[in-house]
């Protein structure tokens, strides 16, 4: 066991992809020399040589448009996307191009590509480096979407990424960069926790609370706050928002009754509304309370002094599972 | 060879000068003598010192029958969308010379990224005309193996296929397959392309790493509506400069020097000394698709001038007046061209519907849980209309 931060974690991960795999490829702004604005890529292109890491152009729609070409050419691209407001010049290669190419193809093509993209607030940061865009990719059929929120997570599901044959999109909690953890570098990836599944992170008989990113850990404090209120909140991170763990999830709230979905996106026409809607329709005797969620409200990023009040934390989680012992 | 009419200054139907009169000369820093031509709209064989071309009676006589099958296949879909057994069809006609000429300047290892429009580079690289049509159809998104003729799927997005071709390009330079025996990728699109950020990307991308491709512009003077003067004030050719690699303007509707150009840059593009933009000045002599009309916005003395600068008819007049072809080899291509329509309207006029479930198929390398039970419930649903007919 190796002390990482969630930051480390991923670089020791596309490390061990980049051995994997002669064909794997990093790209993306910065991550050569600088090894990228948050060091996720530090050392590598040092270590692999600048034609497998590779520092591109500044524009996004040719980094996933070239990686796309590069697959083609049968290289596996793992590109870093700098900030999640900075993936819309990116939007139509992903959407329109990455996702399609394989049903246009009718299975002709493969796209072995991750696409990473730090994401979510609460770093003090200016517009556009605090967002979260996910569900319009979980939106998007012929994606994969995970999102890693502790660092034994980010070492293996960034590799899982990087082995998968379809396109990844893959999501890191931007603020838990720095979070620690005792991670096994020398664990057998077949071992891991598929990244397609969810993980009961705190069992609990009251409420089924769903979380990815970085919200996992505001809701595993939840829990221990709940617990001295005598409330027992059973924790589950997500990790794959396309396709979610539905099996995952119904079978929690078919035993504790109630459901309380947790994100920083906003709520309106967020995947607390996918997850409210099947949960409604597949337990639905099962439930206590309606489906409740919290997250953004439905406005902009707010400047940073205004992120405290607009980020979903401990208080609002807690606020929501009281509201939901009040059906 | 210097071409009088190179420019659009000729162009009939301007409308009247005003305060943005500039804007609509794209071509006034254009010098003609920059229009590479090795055979005239007349038929007349011309020499270029930079683009000498060797080439056979047998070889010229090759690249006709292709012009004349492609436009037979043009014509043939054009009439098959217009019988209601193609939804859409965008036809090349006029731009076969750009498309045969390139098309035959490819090497089997080279790779072809098309727009929505390249039904004759298509045939240049081996790929059945049908499978074109099943696009046109609605039976496909396109459906081919890129490589299996090494042609990628049409790209109806605008120029997003540059990028994809600068990035398999970058692989190639991975692969070490730049040098005397090289691989190298040509990359379609339009005039209205040009304005698409992603094109911009491309050229910046290929530019910087000095990759293996070239940039193959079909300017036909107009996307849909839009005459090249609402896309750009300079010649389009002109652009490669500022990114930092040579661009060259051919006779679009001359197949010999499309040919002879696109040659020379991918052999160039294959030996390492990074891409090329060849703007190939053409006309597109139909309507943008099946369902544009072009009487809305342009006048039909335009097309008219254009008609004389056919890029087949001069082919045919050169072989005639250097006499090296028989009247019965015109006939025999016709034929061959004829048959060709009539085995793709064949292929078209029998092509099965897609069955239901197929629309599952494909969206990743294995269906999730989720989709296997929307297939499931789908096939359900489908099988309860059968059961209710079973029982009447």
């Amino acid at each position: 066991m190796t002390t990482l931060t969630l930051s480390r974690a991923l670089n020791e991960g596309l490390r061990k992809a980049l051995e994997a795999n002669a064909k794997a490829l990093i790209m993306g702004e910065d991550v050569g020399k600088l090894g990228g604005v948050f060091r996720v890529t530090d050392g590598l292109q040092k270590d692999f040589g600048e034609a497998r890491v590779i520092d591109t152009p500044l524009a996004e729609s040719g980094i996933i448009g070239t990686a796309i070409g590069l697959a083609l050419r049968g290289y596996r691209p793992i590109c870093e996307i700098q900030f999640d407001g900075f993936i819309f010049p990116a939007f139509d290669q992903i959407v329109s191009q990455l996702a399609k190419m394989r049903y246009r193809s009718r299975g002709a093509v493969t796209l072995p590509l991750v696409v990473r993209v730090p994401f979510g607030g609460g770093i003090g940061a200016v517009e556009h480096h605090s967002e979260s865009p996910e569900a319009l990719f979980a939106h998007t059929p012929g994606l994969r979407v995970v999102a890693c929120g502790d660092p034994v997570d980010a070492y293996t599901m960034i590799q899982q990424a990087a082995a998968s044959d379809d396109p990844v999109l893959f999501f890191e909690p931007k603020r838990r960069y720095w979070d620690k953890a005792e991670v096994d570098v020398e664990g057998a990836l077949a071992a891991a926790l598929p990244m397609d599944q969810a993980r009961v992170l705190v069992e609990g008989a009251d409420v089924t609370v769903l979380c990815y990113g970085p919200m996992v850990r505001t809701c595993a404090e939840a829990a221990v706050a709940a617990a001295g209120d005598g409330k027992s909140l059973e924790i589950i991170d997500l990790r794959s928002l396309a396709p979610l763990d539905t099996d995952t999830i119904f079978a929690s709230v078919r035993k504790t009754g109630r459901c309380v979905v947790v994100h920083e996106a906003v709520v309106t026409g967020g995947l607390g509304a996918e997850i409210a809607a099947q949960v409604t329709q597949e337990c639905f005797y099962s439930l206590e309370a309606p489906v409740l969620r919290v997250g953004a409200y439905t406005t902009p990023y707010p400047p940073s002094r205004l992120e405290e009040y607009y980020l979903p934390d401990l208080d609002r989680i807690l606020d929501a599972v009281d509201r939901s012992f009040g059906y | 060879m210097a071409v009088k009419d190179a420019g659009r200054a000729a162009r009939p139907g301007k409308r009247a000068p005003d305060d943005r009169a500039l804007a609509r000369e794209p071509d006034r820093q254009a010098d003609p003598a920059e229009l590479i031509q090795l055979l005239t709209p007349e038929g007349e064989r011309v020499e270029h010192p930079d683009y000498p071309l060797e080439i056979s009676a047998a070889e010229v006589k090759a690249l006709y029958r292709d012009l004349v099958i492609v436009r037979r296949i043009d014509f043939e879909a054009i009439a098959l969308q217009r019988q209601g057994e193609l939804g859409i069809w965008a036809s090349l006609l006029g731009q076969e010379a750009a498309q045969v000429g390139s098309g035959r300047a490819l090497g089997p290892r080279d790779m072809a990224f098309p727009t929505y429009r390249e039904h004759g580079v298509a045939w240049c690289r081996g790929l059945d005309p049908v499978k074109l049509l099943e696009l046109f159809r609605g039976v496909s998104h396109g459906g081919w193996d890129p490589t299996a003729h090494n042609f990628h799927l049409y790209t109806i997005v605008i120029g997003s296929q540059t990028l994809h071709a600068t990035g398999y390009a970058m692989g190639i330079q991975r692969d070490g397959a730049v040098g005397d025996d090289g691989e190298a990728v040509i990359a379609y699109f339009g005039d209205g392309a040009t304005s698409q950020g992603d094109v911009n990307e491309a050229f910046i991308w290929a530019s910087v790493n000095n990759a293996p491709i070239v940039f193959f512009c079909q300017n036909n003077q107009w996307a849909i509506s839009e005459p090249l003067e609402r896309q750009s004030r300079t010649p389009l050719y002109m652009r490669a400069k500022g990114f930092g690699f040579p661009g060259v303007r051919v006779d679009g509707n001359d197949v010999l020097a499309c040919l002879a150009v696109t040659r020379k840059a991918m052999q160039a593009a294959r030996e390492g000394q990074g891409p090329t933009l060849i703007e190939a000045f053409t006309y597109r002599m139909g309507a943008h698709t099946t369902t544009d009309d072009p009487t809305r916005y342009r006048l039909s003395a335009e097309l008219e001038a254009w008609k004389l600068k056919d890029p087949i008819e001069r082919v045919k007049q050169y072989l005639i007046r250097t006499e090296q072809a028989e009247m019965s080899f015109f006939d025999e291509v016709e034929a061959e061209a004829a048959a060709v329509g009539s085995r793709i309207r064949a292929a078209c006029q029998q092509m099965p519907d897609p069955e239901p479930l197929s629309m599952f198929d494909n969206v990743l390398t294995a269906p999730t849980a989720q989709l296997a039970a929307e297939r499931e419930g789908f096939a359900a649903y489908l099988d309860s209309f059968e059961a209710e007919e079973a029982t009447r």
